[in-house]
């Protein structure tokens, strides 16, 4: 692989760009694999990467439906924080939120990772107390957030009406060294380095059933034929369900669209994410100029990647009222993806009733914040075959054992 | 917009005066029952992309609760039915049938 670098740009701007390589390789797949990986999303693509830099598998395949990056990943609004209450999840979230921090230097691939900070709205008494409880959660977690005052969320935010007929602005939880990134680019970077490590990435490749024998996992049959392995890795967001039919076993899980829309693009007015879910919308703007704005869950299972159209409506009507000076923006395109549902709002992780059989789902409307905490955490339950201490509580069993991470607060709105 | 019909008033409701209410049907397990048998009641959900068997509330109407058969790929909706049922009644999977003779019926919750 060729090192991106300013060199590099100088070099092939002196010869008109002729020498870029591809960024990835488009192989046929091979018969057998150590590892197959079903979902070429963040997830899949990350936990690939650290089964080849942290334990030295590459024997791996990256099965992939459609095109890579193209489900929730790809569709997501890119919302990276890791302020949440439960310590399971801190422990994760913040993980995943400081690899965030040298991706771009590790992978040799600008994520576009910006800190911007991430304010979370209190406008009821209740998500006050929520919210200074999530604050104190955090400080014994060491994950540093604090409890701000609406004078403060104005002083970040000077284009916020804190004084709402509705709903005003009580304060927020602030969480500084939280962000954005660019969605395609984290699932682009992986790629790039997974296939460097000789990983083969196969697309337009569907996995429609799981081969299995002795209570143990084969391999899987796919639109480009059977594929043999010894681990079997899933990792397929709101196609969960869907998989696990296959190999004979159940989900406490749900699927459901969510939905986002961007504006068209303005001068840059707000350079913090707003989150405000009493009112269920969050905003931020892109480096383009749009305004990326994401809303609620639809109250029903479904498979279509587009969502209910009176969600746009509340979701916007909340945000105008937030921020008055949108209310004229015509909206350019809206886009949904099917995220999955758990109970208690947290993802599930570890092992599965089919013997070397591995899942990795459940993060729902706030997943794309996690990839790399939550790749490096199945990579090691793969390749051990048992998880470690940070996905260990994540276990499928939790839900027997009645050990939920509750995070529905933390995970109120979609993001 | 999703619109079922209310089987008790008998109203084109929009999804906007509806509450969804999840998978119907589900085998009940109370106390003395297993830990496995609980949770697979409590959460385990089949989540099929396609033909679903699911409980909705006329919440800004009649305030009832009834069922619905609705695909989750397509969104088409084969009809409406009283939820005081265990099962799906046969016109409600005729209609499924008539659309899709391959369908192998209803996958009624059994713990896997
Ligand atoms: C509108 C929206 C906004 C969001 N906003 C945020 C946010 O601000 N912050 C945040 O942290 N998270 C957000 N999320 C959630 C986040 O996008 C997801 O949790 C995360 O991207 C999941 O990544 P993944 O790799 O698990 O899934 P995906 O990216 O969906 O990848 C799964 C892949 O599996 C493939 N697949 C499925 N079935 C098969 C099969 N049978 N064979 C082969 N391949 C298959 C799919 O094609 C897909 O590419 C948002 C989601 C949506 C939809
Ligand atoms: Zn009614």
């Amino acid at each position: 692989m060729r090192r991106y670098s300013a060199f590099a740009i100088a070099r092939e701007a002196a010869r008109y760009h002729q020498g870029w390589e591809r960024a990835w390789a488009s192989p046929k797949p091979k018969k057998k694999y150590d590892v197959v990986i079903v979902g070429a999303g963040g997830h899949g693509l990350a936990t690939a990467f650290y089964l080849g830099k942290n334990f030295g598998i590459t024997n791996v395949a990256i099965i992939e439906k459609g095109w890579l990056g193209g489900g929730n990943t790809g569709r997501n609004t890119t919302i990276i924080r890791s302020n949440y209450l439960q310590d399971p999840s801190a422990a994760i979230y913040e993980k995943a939120r400081s690899l965030y921090e040298t991706m771009s230097q590790d992978l040799n691939y600008n994520v576009m990772f910006s800190p911007r900070g991430v304010m979370m709205l209190a406008q009821t008494e209740s998500e006050v107390r929520g919210y200074v409880r999530t604050a104190h959660a955090n400080a014994l977690q060491g994950v540093t957030t604090e409890f701000i005052s609406p004078q403060r969320v104005k002083e970040l935010v000077p284009i916020m009406n804190i004084d709402g007929p509705r709903y005003p602005v009580l304060g927020a939880l602030w969480q500084a060294r939280a962000g954005t990134a660019r969605h395609d680019a984290v699932a682009w970077g992986y790629a790039r380095a997974c296939s460097d490590m000789g990983m083969d990435i196969i697309q337009k490749c569907e996995v429609t059933g799981v081969r299995q024998s002795g209570g143990k996992v084969t391999g899987v049959d796919t639109t480009q034929g059977q594929i043999d392995c010894d681990k079997l890795a899933m990792l397929v967001a709101g196609n969960a369900s869907h998989l696990a039919d296959m190999a004979g076993f159940r989900l406490p899980m749900e699927s459901v669209a969510l939905q986002a829309l961007v504006s068209e693009p303005i001068k840059p007015c707000i350079d913090v994410v707003v989150m405000a879910n009493t009112v269920h919308g969050y905003m931020s703007q892109s480096d383009k100029g749009e305004l990326v704005i994401g809303g609620g869950t639809d109250g029903y299972n479904n498979y279509t990647q587009r969502g209910s159209f009176h969600h746009v409506e509340e979701t916007v009507r909340a945000l105008v009222e937030t921020f008055p000076i949108i209310s004229r923006l015509k909206m350019l395109r809206q886009w949904g993806g099917i995220v999955d549902v758990t109970g208690d709002r947290s993802p599930i992780i570890g092992k599965t009733p089919l013997g070397n059989c591995f899942i990795n789902c459940g993060w729902g409307t706030g997943g794309f914040k996690s990839i790399p905490g939550s790749g490096w955490a199945m990579a090691e339950t793969v390749a051990k075959g048992e998880p470690g201490a940070l996905a260990s509580e994540f276990g499928l069993d939790r839900f027997t054992e009645g050990r939920f991470i509750d995070e529905s607060v933390a995970a109120g709105v979609a993001h | 917009m999703l619109i079922l019909e209310c089987p008790y008033c008998g109203v084109m409701a929009d999804e906007t005066d509806l509450h969804g209410g999840g998978e119907a049907h589900l085998k009940r397990y109370g106390p003395g029952s297993s830990d496995e048998d609980f949770q697979t009641y409590l959460f385990h959900r089949a989540n099929p992309k396609g033909v679903h068997f699911e409980r909705w509330r006329h919440v800004s109407g009649c305030g009832k609760w009834f069922h619905a058969a609705r695909n989750t790929m397509t969104l088409e909706v084969y009809g409406t039915y009283s939820a005081q049922t265990y099962e799906p009644p046969k016109a409600i999977i005729n209609a499924v049938k008539k659309k899709h003779p391959e369908w192998e019926g209803p996958n009624m919750g059994e713990a896997k």
